[in-house]
């Protein structure tokens, strides 16, 4: 493939450049915010009222808060009033009727991330009824899931169907006072996913492929809770590899898990939105709030996440480990290029006996990105020989990009353990030469090495989505040397 | 299979090489001597096609194409391989997947089709055994927390897997005991071959007690001020190069 980077640094753009549409839907509501508005939403949402006087709680305190300023992130000020709360879903009648209307350049990137034939088109937004495959696909899904008594269904579905369980742990792990994005996500929220996995049983399947068909435009705000009663199991894989799309720059979503006693819950992302242009202009601001409660003993959450889109990250998924022996675990990879800015990591609250935690960072920063590793362990009163392992490694390329690292350790138990490992280096130009020197170009050496770098976290990631992955990664970074 | 023909070379500012003529047929081995700052690994990379070295003059002519215009993947595809003084870590990559990769790479070029996984594994294998390679340094990662002499022994086994036409091996025998470095003369003494042409760069004329050159060449500010057969190596290794310097002035 020559001169492929640029090719394919233009591509990409322009993947962004024919996805930005900007025609106003009759059901939008005009920009603002007020109790109005949120109340709109929630009628049109047909909600109980408790989930109204939620919201409305939420908004409440929102105007009490001012937005977090300490992450080592430089943006712009946000104008919330100029923001559009509400627009009804999205019809894919004016979409492209078939592959064939899709651009030729868009498909070249799906093809380059491996991602399977059948969902190219779904991704594409093509019709779905137009995708015959994905449909029965789904269908299929369901049965098998509804089998074992496991519900996973949009979060406004759930509402209808399930206010019970919606009323007992909405905001039970993440409090709509928790934060500024949170509240302002808890007030308007607009859909996401709802997850129940029975007592007992092991989810048949990973929670993802379906969501990757069916989960476009879910909107800005985006809540999902995913519950795991005794002894279940759960994986569940978030985004995609796929170049994503949206005309709304502000993103602030919530997730919530609650692992009861001996469950385990398993949470993927693969982070992919429109990152800005290589001058930094526009691309998505991504401020989440990610946080898993192990409630139950022998309880395990696990994070791992491929972050490579977007031009603003702030997000700290992170554990609650109440239970005793409960284990939480952190795999990320981070990849910043041209003028992105991240600020992630987690969090790892250890509140019982005996409690353990991974923390397993990478972080790549390419062009003239800021990377920041930024994480907390606390090793409450209670959690006696609780265990924390902490491994910071990142990654430069090129000479005008940083890397920081910020952890933070709060011991009150004498017998608890932390451990903290940090490394940092650099893409050499020895590295390349060594490898172009054995006869592999300067783009399959770069992908090598970064995956090198990555491998301990890919191995998280469940295996069909660990190759996109792992292509995304290089893709992200084309062109970064030399 | 080489022809260099009045070769000068700069980096920065700074002339390295000053007019160097050199040629190499099949089946030779050369050996390059001179003292540290002389241009030897300046040489070495530039053959190579490392980059920050600016050709300002001459030639240098590889199986007939003009070597100094080919990326340094193509030169490798074509043969040309480079044992590296200070051989690179690549942490997390796989010795055998990087040699794999880089075995691939160079049949595709060549309109081979790929080794499979179950060849490559078996060839592999035969070569660590030929150069005396611990088979546990195949599934561990590129050099990383290698010794000093496991890194110079795996440069000669991934010269023994990608069969090269032209070798250039720069200071391979700096850092090693006199145990490994028999090791790995033998290694490069196996791989004789009538098709093969060997470059020895070398500070020292202890490896050519090992390795038998059929030319020596001695490089003093940055051109060729004397060739010879092996017994100009022994004439250095007696008189030190400060006896050519003299030699040059009268």
């Amino acid at each position: 493939m020559p001169s492929s980077t640029e090719e394919l640094q233009s591509h990409l753009r322009k993947d962004y450049e024919h996805g930005f549409t900007t025609d106003v839907e009759s059901d939008t509501l005009p920009p603002g915010l007020d109790e109005d508005v949120i109340r709109h939403i929630s009628r049109m949402k047909h909600e109980p009222d408790f989930l109204l006087e939620w919201r409305l709680e939420a908004y409440r305190h929102w105007l009490t808060q001012r937005e977090p300023n300490w992450a080592k992130l430089n943006i712009a000020p946000i104008d919330y009033q100029a923001i559009s709360y509400y627009s009804a879903p999205k019809t894919q009648a004016d979409g492209p009727k078939s592959l064939d209307e899709v651009d030729p350049k868009l498909l070249e990137t799906y093809e380059k991330l491996g991602i399977p034939l059948e969902e190219r088109a779904a991704l594409a937004g093509v019709a779905v009824d137009a995708v015959f495959d994905s449909v029965s696909v789904a269908t299929t899904f369901k049965d098998k899931l509804a089998k074992e008594g496991i519900i996973f269904c949009p979060f406004s579905e759930a509402v209808q169907e399930h206010p019970e369980l919606i009323k007992r742990y909405l905001g039970s792990v993440v409090p709509t006072t928790d934060n500024y994005f949170a509240s302002l996500n808890s007030a308007v929220f607009t859909d996401g996913s709802f997850v129940y996995i029975p007592k007992g049983v092991r989810c048949p399947m990973e929670l993802s492929t379906y969501f990757r068909i069916n989960a476009a435009n879910t909107g800005q705000f985006e809540r999902t809770l995913i519950i795991a009663e005794a002894g279940s199991y759960v994986s569940y894989l978030e985004g995609c590899t796929a170049p994503q799309r949206d005309e709304n720059q502000l993103h602030a979503a919530v997730v919530e898990l609650v692992a009861m006693e001996d469950a385990e819950i398993k949470y993927s992302t693969v982070q992919n939105w429109y990152p800005g242009d290589e001058n930094g202009v526009g691309g998505i601001y991504n401020f989440v709030t990610k946080r898993g409660d192990c409630r139950g003993d022998n309880s395990k959450i696990s994070w791992t996440q491929v972050e490579t889109g977007s031009a603003i990250t702030w997000k700290y998924p992170s554990c609650l480990l109440r239970g005793d022996n409960s284990i939480g675990e952190f795999h990320s990879i981070a990849v910043t290029n041209h003028h992105q800015q991240a600020d992630t990591g987690t969090k790892m609250v250890h509140l019982g006996k005996n409690t353990r935690s991974t923390i397993v960072s990478k972080g790549i920063s390419a062009g003239q990105a800021q990377n920041i590793y930024r994480g907390l362990v606390h090793m409450g009163k209670n959690a006696s020989s609780a265990r924390n392992h902490t491994r910071c490694d990142s990654l430069l390329m090129g000479d005008r990009c940083g890397a920081h690292t910020y952890p933070y350790m709060e011991v009150k138990n004498p017998s608890a353990r932390v451990e903290h490992e940090a490394t940092t280096s650099r893409i050499g130009e020895d590295q390349l030469f060594y490898c172009q020197q054995r006869g592999i170009s300067e783009e399959d050496a770069v992908s090598m090495i970064v995956n090198g770098f990555c491998k301990e976290v890919f191995r998280e990631l469940p295996m069909e989505f660990a190759v996109e992955a792992q292509n995304l990664l290089a893709l992200s970074l084309e062109g970064s040397v030399g | 299979m080489l022809e260099i023909n009045n070769l000068h070379v700069r980096v920065g500012d700074k002339t390295i090489l000053n007019g160097i003529n050199l040629t190499v047929k099949a089946g030779e081995v050369h050996a390059i001597m001179g003292p540290n700052g002389s241009g030897k690994s300046t040489l070495s990379h530039v053959l190579a096609g490392r980059a920050g070295y600016e050709v300002i003059e001459g030639s240098a002519r590889y199986q007939g194409k003009n070597l100094l215009e080919l990326s340094p993947e193509t030169r490798a595809h074509a043969g040309v391989f480079l044992g590296f003084q200070y051989p690179v870590e690549i942490p997390g990559v796989n010795n055998m997947y990087f040699l794999k990769a880089a075995i691939n790479a160079r049949r595709v070029a060549n309109g081979l089709t790929e080794l499979d996984a179950f060849d490559f594994i078996q060839m592999a294998k035969e070569k660590a055994k030929l150069v005396g390679l611990d088979e546990s340094l195949l599934q561990r990662a590129v050099n990383e927390g290698f010794s000093g002499g496991e890194k110079k022994r795996n440069e000669i086994f991934q010269m023994a897997v990608l069969e090269p036409q032209l070798a250039i091996l720069d200071e391979t025998d700096s850092g090693l005991d006199i145990d490994a470095l028999k090791i790995v003369a033998e290694g490069v003494n196996a791989l004789r071959d009538p098709d093969r042409a060997v470059i020895l760069v070398t500070h020292y004329q202890r490896l050519l007690d090992y390795i038998v050159p059929d030319y020596v060449h001695v490089l003093s500010e940055g051109r060729i001020v004397r060739s010879g057969g092996r017994e100009l190596a022994l004439t250095l290794e007696e008189k030190g190069y400060s006896w050519l310097k003299e030699a040059a002035a009268t």
